[in-house]
């Protein structure tokens, strides 16, 4: 059997003295395996003292008991016959006034209050008396303890549904007002036979429209998005680095900052640094050929 | 004097009375479940804010409680549910230009012109439904930025930033192929030029820009395959792929955990 700490077995002793009525020493001194107290012994219970047995054996007054601990009398009873059928010591006697002939749970086996001497030793608590035994009081913090901490949390609403509403609207009502102002282009009816100069594509686009001013159209057009493409999916398994903290993943944020400032700078200037023949221009000089926002920059 | 105000009086509570009777109704019971606001014996309780989050089919996207930090508007700036709130914005735009829209040319231009004269409301809903898809584009595209700054693509969230990268691809193809439909000198130079990118693909290039235009140069044929790829094919895939996504942040454990 495993070593149990001192404190935690003076801690059950002391749980056990209180719910057996009996003095703490002795129970501490029982439980070590040691022999009792000699004092102790006589004046177990402390209203024992009141009436001493005839037969030698201790005699108890529950009734009184029961009144100074505030413990009904019927628990103590049957803490009393558990206690006696685990020691495998005879029941003690019963004192007072009060004492029935039977324990609340029927049964004959225990002595009556008149009894000179306790009867041979019970062979079982009543029928229908449950041995339960207070063993230990352990702590919450003690030997149980929770793994996960538990994280602080709002509720969905009102919290983050009153402001998604909010953003919502917002959005709403930009998206109303520039609509209200600004037209959507429309030019004139698709012509094939006459391409208007420059010809550009869709402003997400230019970035890449812009790259195939300096390298081939099969590096430019495909190789680099795809890739480019391909690098941004697989982020999560290149970058191994658990951690989330900027200072710890310095490398990574700049990576994609350049990537992220490169997209940018390559679609603004493909979008107002390139005029007629998608040659280089300054926007407030030569004017802005940018048909996609000419209503919103006019 | 005195008279019309208890006459007034008499309506407002009339009037009361009617909206109360209203909201104790069966009806209205039916219809709003337990723990909704809109209920007349609604109270604020713990249980009751859970329930506004479970018995209801459109918050229910959401789990009842998310970590304090991720409230925080300067954490996630809303961006992801902005592009999504804008996804819907299109939806029902689009819907509403689908009924005065003919994928054929010469009439898709006439429409759009209608559009700006004919109809009431016709041009600003026009109007919402570009800016709508140029913002779109912006906040997707700023919404992965924000994901990758909070490392939130790291384990268990990988698969779901790869989920995103496809969803930022379908929302360019989405705005590129509603780019052709007008059918005006801007859509029709602006497609050609990015799909002739399309026709520098190493190996099989000549055929990724025949599938994707429907014959060796744009025409009307084309408008009609970006039409349906517009309107239905790439909204059918994206929607899959959302509900993916979004499933996948509630699997994954909600929000990213702060820096």
């Amino acid at each position: 059997m495993a070593e149990l700490p001192e404190s935690l077995i003076k801690r059950a002793a002391q749980a056990r003295a209180q719910a057996d009525g009996r003095p703490y020493d002795v129970v501490l001194a029982e439980m070590k395996g040691e022999a009792p107290p000699e004092a102790a012994a006589p004046a177990a219970a402390p209203a024992a003292a009141a009436a001493p047995a005839a037969g030698g054996g201790p005699v108890r007054d529950l009734d009184a008991e029961s009144s100074q601990f505030g413990v009904p009398r019927g628990l103590l009873e049957r803490a009393m016959f558990a206690r006696a059928k685990a020691d495998g010591t005879p029941v003690p006697a019963m004192a007072g006034a009060g004492a029935p002939a039977a324990p609340a749970g029927g049964g004959g086996v225990a002595a009556p209050a008149a009894a000179p001497a306790a009867p041979a030793a019970p062979s079982g608590p009543p029928p229908g008396v449950r041995t339960q035994r207070l063993l230990t009081v352990v702590k919450a913090n003690a030997i149980q303890g929770t793994t996960k901490e538990p994280t602080d949390k709002v509720n969905v609403w009102p919290h983050l549904l009153a402001i998604e509403f909010v953003a919502l609207l917002a959005m709403l009502a930009l998206l109303t007002l520039m609509s209200v102002f600004i037209d959507a282009p429309l030019l004139e009816f698709a012509n094939f036979n006459e391409q208007p100069n420059p010809s550009k594509a869709p402003w997400y686009f230019l970035g890449l429209q812009e790259l195939l001013a300096y390298f081939d159209p099969q590096v430019a057009g495909v190789i680099i998005p795809g890739f480019g493409l391909a690098a941004l999916a697989f982020i999560p398994y290149i970058d191994r680095n658990p951690s989330v903290r900027p200072s710890d993943r310095k490398f990574a944020i700049a990576i994609f900052t350049v990537f992220v400032m490169a997209a940018s700078v390559l679609t603004i200037f493909g979008s107002f640094f390139r005029g007629p023949g998608f040659n280089f221009t300054f926007p407030w000089r030569d004017g802005i050929f940018f048909d996609d926002l000419k209503t919103i920059l006019e | 004097m005195a008279d019309e105000n208890g006459k007034s009086g008499g309506l407002k509570t009339a009037v009361a009375g009617l909206g109360d009777h209203l909201r104790n109704s069966q009806v209205w019971n039916s219809i709003f479940r337990p723990g909704s606001p809109m209920r007349a014996d609604n109270q604020d309780s713990p249980r009751n804010r859970a329930y506004v989050v479970m018995n209801n089919v459109l918050y229910h996207l959401h789990p009842v409680k998310v970590k304090r930090h991720g409230v925080k508007v300067s954490y996630v700036l809303c961006l992801g549910g902005l592009s999504f709130f804008l996804f819907i914005l299109l939806t029902i735009t689009g819907i509403f230009l689908m009924f005065y829209y003919r994928p054929t040319s010469p009439q898709a231009y006439f429409d759009l012109q209608a559009l700006a004269t004919d109809v009431a409301f016709g041009q600003l809903v026009r109007n919402m439904h570009r800016w709508g898809a140029h913002l779109m584009v912006l906040t997707v595209f700023l919404h992965m930025t924000r994901v990758f700054y909070h490392g939130a693509y790291k384990p268990p969230r990988e698969f779901n930033w790869v989920v995103g990268i496809i969803l930022l691809l379908l929302t360019l193809l989405l705005s590129f192929t509603g780019y052709l439909l007008p059918w005006d000198q801007l859509a029709l130079w602006a497609v050609t030029v990015g799909s002739n990118m399309a026709a520098y693909t190493p190996v099989f290039g000549e055929q990724v820009s025949f599938a994707l235009i429907g014959g060796v140069q744009i025409t009307a044929d084309t408008l009609l395959r970006w039409y349906v790829l517009h309107v239905l094919f790439l909204p059918f895939i994206i929607t899959i792929f959302m509900a993916v996504h979004f499933w996948r942040v509630r699997k994954d454990g909600g929000i990213s955990g702060p820096l």
